[in-house]
C-alpha cells in the first residue's frame, strides 16, 4: 500500500525488548502494512588487533529489525521499529534512536533482566520512554512489583498490555505520546 | 524462506555501490521520505531504476531497503547518487528543536489524534 503523495514527514517510535517478548507482534497489531524486515550491516575495525601485520582486521555484524507503518494524517507517517534490546546491538541504537519521538520498552516478567540494559541506554540517550508489560494469560506480577524489579522511576509510565490486540497496542502508543506531550508542554512552560 | 543478506556473496554489495562503503554526509534518516522526480532512463543501474519506480509515491528509506533487500547503508549510497543528480527529492523528518530534543506539543497532538482514529 503506497503512501499518500501528500506525505511529508516520517516519524518514528522504537519498540525495544528482549528476544521473543512480542515486539513484532505489537508492530503487526497496529501496522497498516504487513511488517517488513530489513537488515543493517556494520563493519567495525577489530579492537586490540596487532596492526603491525598491515591488515586491519574487521568484523561485520548483521542485525535484522522489523518495522511497520501508520499513516496518521495527510502529512504525518509514523514508523514503528522493533529493536533488539541486547547489549551487542548497541551500534544499531544510535541510528534508530536519533530523532525518534520516544520508545516503548516491552517487558516479559520471565526475563525482566533483559530490559535493564535497554532502560539504561534510553536514560543515557535522554530518549523518553514508557514501559509496557506484555501479559499473556493470568497476571503473575503486579505493576508495582515490576516497577520495583526494574527500579523504574515514578515518572515513567508503566502499563500492562496484550501485544496481540490492536486496541491494547494502540493504547500503549497513546500512553507514550501522552507522556511525550506532557514532557514537551512542561519544557515549553519552563523555557 | 528468502535468503539472508549475510549469506549473499559480498561481491554483490560491492558491485551495487561501486566499492563505496559509506556516505560522507548524513543526508538520510531511516524515515526520510523519498520521491522520484522522473522515470528510469535506459542504461541506468538496475538498483537506481528500481528505486525510481518504487518512489513514484513517497517511500521511506527503510521501506526501500526492505523492498530491495539491501542493507540500509547500501541504499543510502544509492540514494545519494540519485539525489546528487536531481532524480529524487528527500522529505526529511522534522528535526526536534535542538535545545529540548522533544517534538513540539502541537505536532504531538496531531500524532495523538491520528492514533486515536486508528
Amino acid at each position: 500500500m503506497p503512501l499518500r503523495s501528500s506525505a511529508t514527514t516520517g516519524l518514528k517510535i522504537v519498540i525495544v525488548g528482549g528476544f521473543g517478548v512480542g515486539k513484532t507482534t505489537m508492530v503487526k497489531s497496529v501496522s497498516e502494512i504487513r511488517p517488513l524486515s530489513t537488515e543493517e550491516t556494520m563493519t567495525r575495525a577489530g579492537i586490540g588487533v596487532d596492526d603491525a601485520q598491515g591488515v586491519e582486521a574487521k568484523s561485520t555484524t548483521t542485525v535484522a529489525f522489523d518495522f511497520g507503518r501508520i499513516s496518521l494524517n495527510d502529512e504525518l507517517v509514523l514508523y514503528l521499529f522493533g529493536a533488539p534490546g541486547q547489549e551487542r546491538f548497541w551500534f544499531l541504537w544510535d541510528r534508530l534512536f536519533s530523532g525518534t519521538l520516544g520508545a516503548v520498552v516491552l517487558v516479559d516478567t520471565r526475563r525482566l533482566a533483559d530490559s535493564w540494559y535497554a532502560i539504561d541506554r534510553l536514560e543515557h540517550h535522554g530518549t523518553p520512554f514508557v514501559v509496557a508489560h506484555n501479559q499473556f494469560g493470568e497476571p503473575t506480577h503486579t505493576l508495582d512489583q515490576i516497577r520495583d524489579a526494574l527500579d523504574l522511576s515514578g515518572d515513567v509510565p508503566l502499563v500492562a498490555c496484550d501485544a496481540r490486540r490492536r486496541e491494547s497496542s494502540k493504547a500503549v502508543l497513546i500512553t507514550l505520546v501522552n507522556h511525550l506531550h506532557a514532557l514537551s508542554s512542561a519544557r515549553q512552560v519552563t523555557s | 524462506m528468502s535468503p539472508r543478506l549475510e549469506d549473499e556473496v559480498p561481491d554483490r554489495l560491492y558491485m551495487v555501490t561501486g566499492g563505496r562503503s559509506s556516505v560522507t554526509d548524513d543526508a538520510f534518516d531511516l524515515v526520510t521520505l523519498i520521491v522520484s522526480e522522473g522515470d528510469p532512463t535506459p542504461g541506468m543501474q538496475s538498483e537506481h531504476a528500481r528505486i525510481l519506480r518504487l518512489c513514484r509515491s513517497p517511500m521511506a528509506v527503510v521501506e526501500i531497503a526492505a523492498e530491495l533487500r539491501l542493507p540500509v547503508s547500501v541504499v543510502c549510497i544509492l540514494l545519494c547518487d540519485l539525489l546528487d543528480t536531481g532524480r529524487i527529492t528527500a522529505r526529511n523528518p522534522r528535526p526536534a528543536p535542538a535545545e529540548t530534543r522533544l517534538p513540539d506539543p502541537d505536532m504531538l497532538k496531531q500524532v495523538l489524534v491520528g492514533l486515536q482514529n486508528l
